[in-house]
């Protein structure tokens, strides 16, 4: 079966595009980092504020890009605030694998819950990039590296 | 008389279906695709004459020779240079400006000269100069453009000193479409003694170039462009300043005599031709030039323009659409936003319709950062194109609004 466009651009992607969470700079953080695609122009800013307990307090973000890297780092966002920073590394890992892995897997909802609608850019390989550059930028705001975040 | 469903079959490629649409190629502005002579003109060098030329006695090296050199001989002609020693080959255009960077740099820019080049020139066009310029201390000067994408004449002016060693001017930019006034911007820099480098990377497939009437120091250009191989390319270089710069790269074929204390070196073109060249592409650069040639460019002109005014007027009329570059003297270029989708999320939209457009910032980011965009869309029309493929496009992103409506 033809794979079709709604199945990359989901309502849920759309909306995220639209209207993203955690949007801005936040008033408080600990760590920050940029990212930046120079193929295509995507520029992102992530802010972090991990609390005394390891715990993501919050976390937002800035930039601008198509609708996949907005909506993209706005799930992110969603997913990964109030979570334990020690986590992160496997959000990151399993995102990283849901977006590379063969098509006829299916993605680990249980594992990614909302994220699983980015799924569908498999079937786009050049927009790949799009969907983890957040997530690559927020791993270097993590390790405090002051590099910019590149997916190349 | 232009006969698009001939010039359409001359082009194998446009007979296929994407996502199970018929493919509308807009995207010339990348590259062109080849037609079946060109094809078959590189295919024949391999199945029966393909040799290292230059070198062997025997016949198969003296057919490629005379062949390469017989490409050589075409495309002399098509630019009107003053002899085939005025034609050197390179890898392309990008190639042509590093060699000119640094060959004819290396000898006259000094600590205090000045390079000019304007604010739409390809990247090719500007990292050049900068890494030149740092090497010895020169500056790169830029000529600003207006909000249509003209280069603003005053400015130029203004900018041109004694101390103006180089201008870089692209005839074509292929951000924008336009189409610069370089035979005027030429007769200035003679005045003030600055010598002149073109880019025709975009425009010689679209527009007449005559080297002479120029009065173009350098013309450089891509064979890929216009309906030749990728890989190959042409500088054009006005002789008595090509003799007085050293060669850009050492090895063989460059060379005249070599002994371990001194080398004496080859004689023009062949200088700066080290190394076996791509022989194959150049051959089959001298194929597209006679096809272009085959159609003219009055009818090329004449048709691209046409197309150029029906896909202007839907785009003004069209809404949320904003056009990036609408200079009065243009080709073949329809470079834009939409408000509500960004361009690469157009692109893979309308890709799934058939369409193949650019999307991104055309090697030519200062453009983006002068209108204040992250990146355009791009639909960069040629010869095979029709009115049914910009009405694809169009309908195409009609679909895109609606997905993000």
């Amino acid at each position: 079966m033809m794979f079709d466009l709604r199945d990359l651009y989901l309502q849920v992607i759309v909306d995220h595009n639209k209207a993203p969470r955690n949007f801005g700079k936040l008033a408080h953080f600990n760590h920050e980092a940029d990212g930046y695609n120079p193929l295509c122009g995507d520029k992102l800013h992530v802010y972090l504020d991990v609390n005394d307990n390891g715990i993501i307090e919050d976390v937002s973000f800035e930039g601008e890009g198509c609708a996949i890297s907005v909506a993209s780092a706005s799930l992110m966002t969603e997913a990964v605030k109030g979570t334990p920073l020690s986590d992160f590394q496997q959000k990151f890992d399993t995102f990283q694998h849901m977006v590379t892995s063969d098509l006829e897997e299916l993605p680990d909802e249980e594992q990614l819950g909302k994220l699983a609608v980015l799924a569908g850019v498999r079937e786009f390989p050049s927009r790949i990039k799009c969907a983890v550059l957040c997530w690559h930028t927020l791993k270097s705001a993590v390790e405090d590296s002051h590099q910019v975040a590149k997916t190349e | 008389m232009f006969d698009i469903e001939k010039i359409r079959g001359d082009f194998p490629i446009l007979n296929q279906e994407i996502y199970g649409k018929p493919l509308a190629y807009l995207d010339n502005a990348a590259t062109t695709q080849k037609p079946q002579c060109v094809i078959d003109t590189v295919t024949r060098y391999y199945e029966h004459d393909n040799a290292n030329e230059h070198r062997g006695v025997h016949a198969l090296s003296e057919r490629a020779t005379a062949d390469y050199e017989a490409a050589r001989k075409k495309i002399a002609s098509f630019f009107n240079a003053r002899s085939e020693r005025e034609v050197i080959f390179t890898r392309g255009t990008t190639e042509a400006i590093n060699l000119i960077a640094s060959s004819w740099g290396g000898v006259h820019i000094k600590s205090g000269d000045e390079v000019l080049i304007t604010h739409m020139e390809h990247h090719s066009n500007i990292v050049p100069w900068q890494m030149l310029c740092d090497r010895v201390g020169a500056t790169l000067k830029v000529v600003p453009i207006n909000d249509r994408g003209e280069i603003i004449m005053d400015a130029f002016d203004a900018l041109l000193s004694e101390r103006t060693r180089l201008v870089g001017v692209v005839h074509m930019s292929n951000a924008l479409g336009t189409i610069n006034p370089v035979e005027s911007m030429i007769e200035k820099a003679h005045a003030t003694g600055a010598i002149v480098l073109v880019d025709g990377a975009q425009a010689a497939a679209h527009l007449a170039v005559d080297v002479q009437a120029l009065d173009a120091d350098f013309y450089v250009t891509s064979a890929h462009k216009m309906y030749g191989p990728t890989g190959v390319g042409v500088l054009i270089g006005r002789e008595a300043i090509l003799e007085t710069m050293p060669p850009y790269q050492g090895g063989g074929d460059m060379i005249s005599m070599v002994t371990f204390e001194k080398t004496e070196y080859n004689d023009l073109p062949y200088k700066f031709e080290a190394g076996t060249p791509h022989i194959a592409g150049v051959i089959g650069f001298g194929k597209a030039i006679e096809y272009i040639q085959g159609i003219g460019f009055d009818a090329i002109g004449k048709r691209e323009q046409q197309l150029l005014a029906y896909a202007t007027a839907k785009a003004e009329v069209f809404d949320g659409l904003r056009q990036i570059g609408t200079a009065k003297e243009k080709a073949c270029v329809l470079s834009f936003v939409l408000d509500s989708v960004h361009p690469h999320d157009l692109g893979t939209i309308v890709d799934r319709e058939g369409v193949a457009i650019r999307a991104g910032h055309h090697c030519a980011m200062p453009v983006m950062q002068f209108f204040n965009v992250p990146a355009t869309a791009r639909a960069s029309f040629s010869i095979y194109n029709t009115e049914a493929e910009v009405d694809t496009l169009f309908s195409a992103l009609k679909k895109a609004q609606a997905i993000f409506a």
